[in-house]
């Protein structure tokens, strides 16, 4: 059983909205798809789903055509960003629903909705209303709808933005669960790069319209094939800076050099941009290829057990994120060091030149 | 986000498209029929070509009834909008005396038409109506039938009387999907009473405006019923708006041809009007959207 | 800008409210001092925003004052306390212009045209909207819409206070990276006495000079981030703070040692005999994986890689156990123990913190 988007695009009103993408997605795996709002995840998602037909391209469901078809005709299930149920009805019938339309048997129906319900801790509020529930116990409500029909592919889009902090936090380490006992095709759209590595399984990155890359997610985290990529899976942001590559020295900002060690010794003599993510930035010395900044620190924030730096170097802004409570002055000037491991080079067109070598090492 | 082609829809509009072939479109291609054409009766009749809209254009009996109908939906609708915000904005938000307003509001709008004329008919009467009564007293001699400014005051306080309710009902429903975040920053901002509405409740009913606008321009220029009842279009021509014209010309006076004529234009009119505003409102939405 | 007096506070939608449950917002008393910034954190229903609307005029107490340095204004409306405030979902005015919303608040109070102009073009440029100044508000994105919200509550400078109700909700992550920034910066410079609602606790911690966590209509801690990591008062601020949250495992306590299911581990301080039911507390931060030896033996569950560290999911005696490790740590195979690190272990008794006898040894500030 595999989903397998070939050469799919989507144009709406003269502007596209998804370019031709190919994409194959095996049964029983947890797929993110990745990006920023309007980079295309639900148009994705809606053509996964056929609710709309592709400009261009084929969709295959076991490796047959599916592309004109119905989404009734299909066996998909979706949950939204929004607690979509039945507010007339019980939580029980609120699951049922699915199955009395696919006109399943009532002894069939009991024992179905009593495992979704118990699967989703939903079993105490069988009797109740959606509205009568919490936002978390709602969304389960849904999750719990599309999991009984037992439908092959099962689309979640954004399904916990609305949620508080500690409820997404649950949920999020309650679907892998679930999913891994459905066996089904899940397709999981977010915004947050917290939540793709939470939930593991296979990523897509997406990107004004385009998939960027797709692969297991710690390896695209960690080895992403450009700089848009590495931009859109890092939280916060990833930084970037301009260095030009000269003999065996490396030059950025304003007048600074390094030799260049490392990974960096084995590039062609040029102008790049590096890439690093916060958390590798050190207010210290850490031993190994140590690259270190001359910056201007603009403001701290601090969670309780780390810090965030906001810094300024060369007019780049960057952000580090360090351990432990820091109480600097804003506003002065401030080093910081950098292992070279932690470095991805990329070209300045964006392709990946060479990754950081902790990562290739891991 | 066009969906899956099926052309089986199709099948599915059939009914209505036969319903509507029958209800409008052979009885407007009798319209059309009649206006090309004349006939001395006995169902002989001549090719007449575009002529009878030629003497349409070109009456001036035509041309009075035009202007008065459209002095009359001017009339209207600097009425019957400002005063139908001024309601909306006048009744309670919420609780029982929203609904209260709500009934009280959707009282006029239940009454039929010739009903409306009757009432007022009778009311503005001085020997057995109250309104003409009262105005008696106060040294006005009402006489509708006889007086043409006091024939177009009655016919438009009844228009008013009849029709304002439904503007203040939509204007109260956009009011309503205000947000209570907007007045609180509007407080803060510390916005002027003039202000507020000027840049949150009159932008956010903007688009039921538009329709409240084009419901009762549409409705005003082809009104007939109500002033048929109370003037019977006089005195004179007076109160002889363009459908009371059309239907003095086509059943007073059998002139089907000119009458068929005199239609065919009377609806092009509403369509190019009902049209040129839809689309300028709209563009203006657009326009500063960018 | 002004100091704000919470004095014996309390409020209920009821109308005559007896029992403490009554109360959407148990009784506070707090001292929030001029030009720092506070933010209120708590899952949804917990009386913050309650809390936020009675600070801002909307709601009257049941019972108390609010003062603003030393001036009731308990019974004042929002624009005679002279407050600025954030919505949640952006409030634009359509049908101005930019760089007209910003400079509205200041119109309506008949200010100088020439700083009303100085003080636009300096918004703007805080919020990144220089360029679109003259642009109609209408049919912007919802992002760019509350980037005005945003500031058209910061664009007068002698406010008492600005409050933020949960401003950042429609923000994109990235976005609200710069924002939270711009925010900060804006803080440091002018010294606003800012209150920032929010169920999101990075925002809280990483805004706040203050944060205080509300559960249940109450205050259970108020305290710098720093506190409510290291010392949380309550065990909902253990679990609330954090993430994941801290570990909570039953325990006995006898002076500076704690029974958990028949294994000993050390306590950084002494206990005085405890009544009633006690748990000790640690955060996954502060839990190490062993092989063998000392520790809690645990079954491990499963490791998630979440990028800059990986979460270990493991069990203790039926209860459930974190521990975070450092990225890229291969997890060895015969790994079977977690040990605490006794001076980050809290003591807690029905789930408030109890302080040891001696004094933990001073918490080093430049942890790990």
């Amino acid at each position: 059983m595999s989903l397998v988007l070939d050469g799919v695009s989507k144009v709406y009103d003269g502007k596209t909205h998804i370019y031709p993408t190919d994409l194959t997605l095996e049964r029983g795996t947890m797929n993110v798809l990745l990006g920023p709002t309007l980079s295309g995840k639900t148009t994705l998602m809606r053509l996964m789903a056929g609710l709309d037909a592709p400009a261009t391209g084929r969709i295959l469901w076991e490796d047959k055509d599916v592309t004109g078809m119905r989404v009734q005709d299909r066996k998909v299930a979706m949950v939204y960003q929004q607690f979509i149920n039945y507010p007339s009805m019980t939580v029980y019938d609120n699951i049922a629903s699915p199955l009395r339309l696919m006109g399943v048997s009532k002894a069939e129906i009991d024992t179905r909705v009593r495992e979704a319900a118990e699967l989703m801790k939903l079993v105490p509020f069988l009797d109740r209303r959606p509205l009568e529930l919490s936002g978390g116990q709602q969304q389960r409500c849904a999750l719990a709808r599309a999991l009984v029909k037992g439908a092959g592919l099962v689309l979640l889009d954004e399904p916990l933005a609305n949620l508080d902090y500690k409820l997404r936090e649950e949920l999020r380490a309650e679907i892998p669960r679930i999913f891994e006992e459905s066996g089904a095709i899940f397709v999981y759209a977010t915004t947050e790069p917290e939540e793709a590595l939470l939930l593991g399984g296979n990523v897509a990155t997406m990107w004004e319209g385009r998939v960027t890359q797709f692969g297991p997610t710690p390896q695209v985290y960690r080895q992403p094939g450009d700089a848009v990529t590495a931009r859109v899976f890092s939280d916060p942001p990833m930084n970037f800076t301009r260095i030009v590559k000269a003999g065996d020295r490396i030059s950025f900002g304003e007048g600074q050099t390094a030799p260049a060690a490392g990974a960096l010794a084995d590039l062609a003599d040029g102008t790049y941009q590096a890439g690093f993510r916060p958390d590798h930035l050190h207010l210290a010395a850490q031993g190994g290829d140590g690259l270190h900044f001359q910056c201007r620190l603009k403001v701290t924030e601090i969670t309780g057990s780390e810090t965030f730096l906001h810094l300024e170097h060369a007019g780049d802004h960057w952000v580090g994120l360090v351990h432990g409570v820091h109480e600097l002055e804003f506003g002065a000037p401030i080093e910081v060091w950098l292992d070279a491991a932690h470095v991805y080079v990329f070209a300045e067109a964006g392709d990946l030149v060479a990754p950081a070598s902790y990562a290739t090492a891991a | 986000m066009d969906k899956v082609q099926n052309n089986r829809a199709w099948f599915l509009v059939l009914p209505v498209l036969v319903l509507v072939a029958f209800s409008a479109v052979i009885p407007l291609m009798t319209v059309v029929n009649y206006s090309l054409q004349d006939t001395f009766g006995n169902n002989v009749f001549f090719w007449e070509g575009l002529g009878w809209f030629e003497d349409v254009l070109t009456s001036s009996r035509v041309h009075a009834a035009f202007g008065r109908q459209l002095a009359f939906s001017a009339i209207i609708l600097a009425i019957q909008i400002p005063l139908g915000i001024a309601i909306a904005l006048c009744m309670p938000k919420r609780g029982v005396w929203a609904s209260v307003c709500l009934v009280l509001m959707a009282l006029p709008l239940l009454i039929p038409w010739n009903v409306v004329g009757t009432i007022w008919q009778i009311l503005g009467r001085t020997d057995i109506g109250l309104l003409g009564y009262a105005l008696e007293g106060l040294g006005i001699t009402w006489n509708y039938a006889r007086n043409p400014v006091h024939a177009w005051i009655t016919v438009v306080v009844m228009d008013v009387w009849h029709w304002t309710s439904l503007v203040a009902l939509l204007a109260y429903a956009g009011l309503q999907s205000i947000p209570q975040a907007y007045y609180q920053a509007a407080k803060i901002d510390q916005a002027s009473r003039w202000k507020v509405f000027r840049y949150i409740e009159l932008p956010k009913m903007q688009g039921v405006l538009l329709i409240a606008i084009l419901l009762r321009f549409m409705d005003s220029f082809m009104i007939y019923t109500e002033p048929f009842v109370v003037t019977g279009g006089g005195p004179g021509s007076s109160t002889s708006f363009l459908s009371i014209d059309l239907v003095k010309t086509a059943l007073g006076q059998f002139d089907l041809g000119p009458a068929a004529a005199f239609s065919i234009m009377y609806f092009l009119v509403i369509l190019l009007v009902s049209w040129v505003f839809y689309t300028v409102m709209t563009n203006l939405d657009k326009a500063e959207g960018r | 800008m002004a100091q704000i007096t919470l004095d014996n506070l309390a409020h209920s939608y009821l109308r005559d409210p007896k029992a403490d449950d009554d109360f959407a917002l148990k009784q506070l008393d707090h001292v929030w001092k001029d030009g720092e910034a506070y933010a209120l954190l708590g899952a949804s229903g917990c009386g913050k925003s309650t809390l936020l609307n009675i600070i801002s005029g909307l709601l009257v107490p049941s019972r108390g004052r609010v003062l603003f340095d030393d001036r009731d204004v308990t019974r004042q409306d929002t624009v005679q306390r002279n407050i600025a405030q954030v919505f949640q979902f952006p409030v634009v005015y359509d049908t101005m212009t930019v760089g007209d919303n910003l400079a509205f608040p200041l119109r309506n109070r008949g200010m100088d045209p020439a700083f009303i102009a100085t003080q636009v073009q300096k918004i703007a440029r805080m919020i990144g909207m220089e360029d679109v100044l003259h642009r109609k508000a209408r049919g912007l994105t919802a992002d760019a819409k509350q980037k005005i919200s945003l500031g058209r509550g910061m664009v007068r400078e002698d406010v008492n206070a600005i409050l933020f109700d949960e401003p950042l909700t429609v923000i994109d992550p990235h976005m609200k990276w710069e924002l939270r920034t711009q925010l900060k910066a804006l803080h440091n410079e002018f010294g606003h006495t800012m209150i920032y609602v929010t169920h999101d606790q990075t925002e809280a911690l990483t805004f706040a000079d203050k944060v205080v966590v509300m559960h249940d209509g109450r205050v259970v801690q108020l305290g710098t981030p720093e506190e409510l990591f290291e010392t949380p008062e309550h065990t909902f601020v253990g679990y609330f703070i954090g993430s994941p949250g801290m570990n909570l495992i039953e325990a006995e306590v006898s002076g500076s040692t704690a029974r958990c299911a028949g294994h000993e581990v050390p306590l950084g301080g002494a206990y005085k005999t405890l009544q009633g039911r006690v748990q000790i507390g640690i955060r996954p931060e502060f839990v190490t994986l062993a092989e063998g030896g000392d520790g809690l033996p645990v079954t491990i569950r499963r490791v998630e890689d979440v990028g800059r560290h990986q979460i270990l999911r493991a069990e203790f005696a039926g209860t459930p156990v974190t521990a975070i490790l450092p990225e890229s740590m291969p997890v060895p195979a015969g790994a079977d123990r977690l040990r605490f690190d006794p001076d980050r272990i809290n003591v807690y008794v029905d789930d408030w913190r109890v302080t040891p006898l001696h004094p933990v040894a001073d918490l080093r500030k430049e942890a790990v």
